[in-house]
């Protein structure tokens, strides 16, 4: 079974690599997003550091959603979704390795890049160990909510706009307690526990049941 | 004959037609007697050393419309799950005609809690934890709309949206238990704690007899609107031609 996870990841890793550029895109994106805010609201110190970790996370949630819409929309169009819905394999792990790949070209990159945006919002390191670590959490939980909404509006027209209105909502609850990770970790890092116990215990929810939503959508979707 | 019978749209219709005016009644009578008890029949301020004055009174429509917000949620989604499963075709009319009362009620929740909020907090919005997830619900129902809304061929709308509104379901616990922040230091919980047997008698009935007011005017709006999407989805079968053409 792990097989043909790891086949269709490899695949869609590949794929993205001959066009580096989507990639680098989304990863633009959210520096771009990040450094409008000091332009906006001013460039002092404190101010930009009570921001930070906000901004870098409703940037992360922004990049993340725009990513989504390439989720499933290229194999749609040309036909590889239909026979990929109509192999034996459990459609779930499908979706499951697709969502790793699109992780792993979108939110890593997030993750990595992350360092350097902490630079631009003076934080200093603990809290930019924090935001490092919960991003790497909060991320995949971005991609996995995120397929149920690419696998609903597969194909409509405004699905881009309609893809955010429904996400959206469902993300909150990780920009709630990844943003408040950062905040309260200027306090004490070890205060940061229940933060990150609770986001784990989102990401193994999100882990079990959106890859069964999301197979569950596409079919509606596909039929 | 059982009662699955009114599973099916044609036999449906002229039942809701028949039930809206009962529901009606029922709801413009709990509300007017609702609103009489809970302007005229109780205390004129509430609490004791900091009391609230009569601008309290605002939570006879607040806290009433707050809970049928929630519940439609819950309608909406049972419907929605009903439907995937039985593939019944009525279920998810009637979960897509129960969407923008639920927004409805939302909205007005919203609303009137913010009136409140500027006499006794000095504010119209706080990020309380209630507030922000009463929103996110708000945002959940205009989402489910938005996709069906989205989507011409009905029966992928209303599956796709079903679907929807079933992950959306787990965000209702969530907004239910909103009330006990997690950690009370972080959060001025303004919405401190919800003990219904803590409440003078009075102000309890009144809430109640709205709340049931509001209920039955679910009913009444959601089977008008349920009546038109049925006429509209089966506008190409016999019995609606007929219809049409016994009034013409």
């Amino acid at each position: 079974m792990w097989r043909v996870f790891l086949c269709i990841l490899g695949r869609d890793i590949t794929l993205a690599m001959r066009r580096r550029t989507d990639v680098l895109t989304t990863l633009f994106f959210f520096v771009i997003v990040v450094s409008l805010f000091p332009l906006g609201v001013g460039t002092e110190k404190q101010i930009l550091r009570i921001l930070g970790p906000g901004v870098v996370w409703v940037a992360a949630l922004l990049a993340s959603m725009l990513a989504l819409e390439r989720l499933f929309a290229a194999d749609y169009e040309d036909g590889t979704l239909e026979q990929m819905l109509m192999t034996p394999q459990p459609l779930a792990l499908l979706v499951l390795a697709k969502v790793t790949a699109h992780w792993l070209l979108t939110g890593l990159p997030l993750v990595a890049i992350a360092p350097l945006v902490g630079m631009q919002y003076h934080l200093d390191d603990t809290a930019v160990v924090t935001m490092v670590l919960a991003l790497l959490v909060g991320t995949p939980i971005l991609s996995l909510l995120g397929a149920i909404g690419a696998a609903l509006t597969l194909g409509l027209r405004g699905g881009g706009i309609l893809l955010s209105l429904l996400i959206l909502p469902l993300y909150i609850p990780v920009l709630v307690y990844g943003a408040g990770a950062v905040t309260v970790s200027a306090i004490d890092f070890a205060d940061t526990q229940p933060y990150f116990s609770l986001m784990g215990a989102f990401l193994l929810l999100a882990l079990i049941f959106s890859p069964l939503a999301a197979a569950a959508a596409l079919r509606i979707s596909m039929e | 004959m059982s009662i699955f019978r009114y599973a099916a749209p044609s036999a449906f219709y002229p039942l809701a037609g028949r039930m809206i005016p009962w529901f009606a009644a029922i709801a413009a009578a709990s509300i007017l007697i609702g609103l009489y008890w809970g302007f005229f029949q109780t205390p004129a301020q509430l609490g004791g050393t900091n009391p609230q004055k009569e601008y309290y009174r605002i939570i006879f429509v607040h806290v009433p419309a707050a809970w049928m917000s929630m519940w439609l949620y819950l309608v909406l989604a049972v419907w929605s799950a009903v439907g995937l499963v039985f593939n019944t075709r009525l279920s998810f009319m009637m979960a897509r005609a129960a969407a923008p009362t639920g927004a409805i009620f939302t909205f007005l929740a919203l609303w009137t809690g913010a009136f409140w909020g500027r006499p006794s907090w000095g504010t119209y919005w706080d990020w309380d934890p209630r507030l922000t997830s009463e929103l996110i619900l708000f945002f959940l129902y205009i989402g489910y709309i938005a996709l069906h809304s989205a989507i011409d061929d009905a029966r992928r709308a209303d599956r796709a949206s079903a679907l929807l509104a079933i992950v959306g379901l787990v965000m209702l616990p969530v907004i239910f238990w909103s009330i006990n922040c997690p950690d009370p230091n972080q959060c001025a919980a303004l919405h401190q704690r919800s003990d219904l047997s803590q409440m003078e008698p009075n102000i309890f009935w009144a809430m109640m007899i709205m709340t049931f007011g509001f209920w039955m005017y679910s009913f009444a709006a959601v089977f008008l609107r349920v009546r038109g999407i049925i006429l509209s989805r089966e506008a190409d079968s016999a019995w609606v031609r007929g219809l049409v053409e016994g009034k013409a």
